[in-house]
């Protein structure tokens, strides 16, 4: 493996842990089970694609918009979540992934199912990013993400928003606005996938529906779920494990699907609250 | 009429993969995506022993019944040990299994699509220019016959009454002398058995059987039953026949550029934000 090589799996790695932690500020902190992440995302990346290669427009202005719009559509589906409960809403979030990566591959404007290619390099303060430059840039916006995961935190413990995730009948009769906290952690997660979106579309110059799809949503969730949900460390290792796995399984190419499977399964049937989850093994190692 | 026909066809494998599905997850609530994997499976094994007996009723019944043991044996060694965990730990272990499942199939029986070419000799029926397959006069019949069973082992005998308690409350069952472990173990026997029925009618009636043909069915399944409230079985049968029919008939009305998948969920999604739980709530509750 070359260092660029190296340096594009660690971009790879910051955009999907800034997935899984905005994932985990609804799933993790507002206990709202979400399949279908990977709409965010794609929204996030079509809006900078779109912006960039057919307005011209400059990557800061992207990169707001990208963000912007994405916490406007997670608002707006987290006003669902009001009133569709549990399974339902998982259900709902998979069929809102699969309508918008259609709406991506059936409507022209998205640029169909060839996607939207030639956005160009990302452009800050006159420097042109290279490989180099865009891990580095990304683990920036990764350090901001996991602030962020922490604020939310303390901000969510002070408030007794754990007992949402609990007991969402008992929190409401407590005086907890439920409510209120599921259309926040909704609008600021959706807002984190915007941005994971930008990064993803000047990382890799193009977008295709199929970036976004159901697949994606599930690995999100794999990552996160694995790493420990609830936490601010574990979404980070999910990713970066879940990332560097397949590549690290490279040598035995046929098996690779088979153990990357056998894994997921495994971990979380001995390690179900995740692995740096209340009772993970490696939360033990670093207490100790 | 064409139309109404194949959406009719359509609408039973829909159900025969929804009902097993509804059975699971009626009495474990579990979103048991693997329920796709085991589909696939009962198709795989179907073409196996097909191809080694010829004949086709032989394959089916000895498909059925070792699918309907390897579910026996998902429940067991991987679903049991964590139902008390949080509700997101069974689905990530299901998702888990679904790819494990698919990545072996690829490995034993290589990832090209092979034919299930099964000639029934009764000849195709026409009726004033409708053409019914003799392929879609079998699944009409093997659905209906399936689900009559099914109504009577659910409404008729001791087991269905053991199985819908543990739907209802499985302590409560427990308490009053119903043997959960092995109801629930039937009801996974079942609910496989029957997506294998699903997974060799699609394969035969589609002349395909090859490792990802699951993919659809994992979460088309899912939208059928939360149409039909989630673990309602009569629902879970009626939400089948009308996503079919919805879907049909949006497909063939020009103006729509959405493929059927979109549609089934922009249906599911319309439905829930008018009632969040379903078509047909379940009854009891």
């Amino acid at each position: 493996m070359s260092l660029d090589y190296i340096l594009t799996l660690v971009t790879f790695s910051n955009i999907f842990s800034i997935l899984a932690l905005s994932l985990n500020i609804i799933t993790g902190y507002a206990g709202q089970v979400s399949l279908g992440h990977a709409a965010f995302f794609g929204i996030g990346a079509y809006t900078s694609a779109i912006l960039a290669v057919k307005f011209g427009v400059g990557y800061w202005w992207t990169l707001l918009a990208s963000v912007l719009i994405s916490g406007v559509v997670g608002l707006f589906l987290g006003l669902p979540s009001l009133r569709v409960k549990h399974d339902f809403l998982v259900l709902a979030t998979i069929g809102t992934n699969f309508v918008v990566v259609a709406l991506f591959k059936y409507i022209d404007f998205f640029g169909g199912p060839y996607g939207i290619v030639g956005i160009p390099m990302a452009r800050i303060f006159g420097i042109d990013l290279s490989t180099t430059g865009f891990a580095v840039y990304t683990s920036i916006w990764l350090v901001i993400s996991t602030v962020l995961n922490l604020y939310i935190n303390k901000v969510y413990l002070r408030y007794g928003f754990e007992a949402v995730k609990e007991n969402e009948e008992a929190a409401e009769s407590i005086g907890v606005s439920v409510s209120l906290f599921k259309i926040y952690a909704f609008t600021i997660s959706g807002a984190l996938a915007g941005l994971a979106g930008n990064l993803w579309a000047y990382q890799m110059g193009m977008v295709f529906p199929d970036d976004f799809s159901f697949s994606i949503s599930i690995s999100i969730l794999t990552m996160l779920v694995l790493g420990g949900m609830g936490t601010t460390s574990g979404p980070i290792l999910g990713a970066y494990t879940l990332t560097f796995l397949p590549e690290a399984l490279r040598f035995i190419q046929d098996y690779r699907m088979l153990l990357y499977g056998l894994i997921i399964v495994l971990v979380m049937m001995y390690q179900p609250s995740g692995l740096l989850g209340k009772n993970g093994i490696l939360r033990k190692a670093f207490k100790r | 009429m064409q139309d109404i026909v194949n959406a009719l066809v359509l609408g039973s494998i829909y159900v025969l993969i929804s009902v097993g599905l509804t059975l699971v997850y009626g009495i474990l609530k579990i979103l048991h995506i693997a329920h796709a994997g085991i589909y696939t499976l009962g198709a795989f094994l179907g073409l196996m022993f097909y191809h080694l007996t010829g004949n086709f009723w032989l394959a089916l019944f000895l498909s059925i019944i070792l699918t309907g043991i390897a579910g026996i044996g998902v429940y067991r060694y991987f679903y049991k040990r964590v139902l008390e965990e949080s509700r997101i730990v069974p689905l990530v272990i299901s998702i888990g299994l679904f790819i494990v499942m698919q990545d072996l199939y690829r490995l034993i029986w290589s990832p090209y699509r092979q034919p299930f070419a099964v000639s029934f000799g009764i000849g195709d029926i026409r009726l004033k220019g409708i053409v019914i397959t003799e392929h879609q006069v079998i699944i009409l019949i093997v659905t209906f016959v399936s689900l009559l069973s099914m109504y009577f082992l659910m409404n008729h005998t001791k087991l269905g009454l053991a199985m819908r308690a543990c739907a209802e409350d499985m302590a409560i069952a427990g308490t009053l002398g119903v043997d959960v472990e092995k109801t629930i173990s039937v009801a996974f026997f079942l609910g496989s058995a029957l997506a294998a029925l699903a997974g060799i009618l699609v394969g035969v009636y589609e002349n395909n059987v090859y490792p990802t043909m699951g993919e659809v069915p994992s979460y088309k399944s899912f939208v059928v039953i939360v149409l039909g409230g989630f673990g309602s079985l009569y629902g879970a049968v009626l939400a089948g026949f009308i996503l079919a029919f919805t879907e049909t008939i949006l497909v063939a009305w020009k103006g729509f550029v959405l493929p059927r998948d979109a549609i089934a969920f922009l249906v599911m999604i319309t439905v829930l934000m008018i009632k969040p739980e379903g078509l047909f709530r379940r009854a009891t509750r």
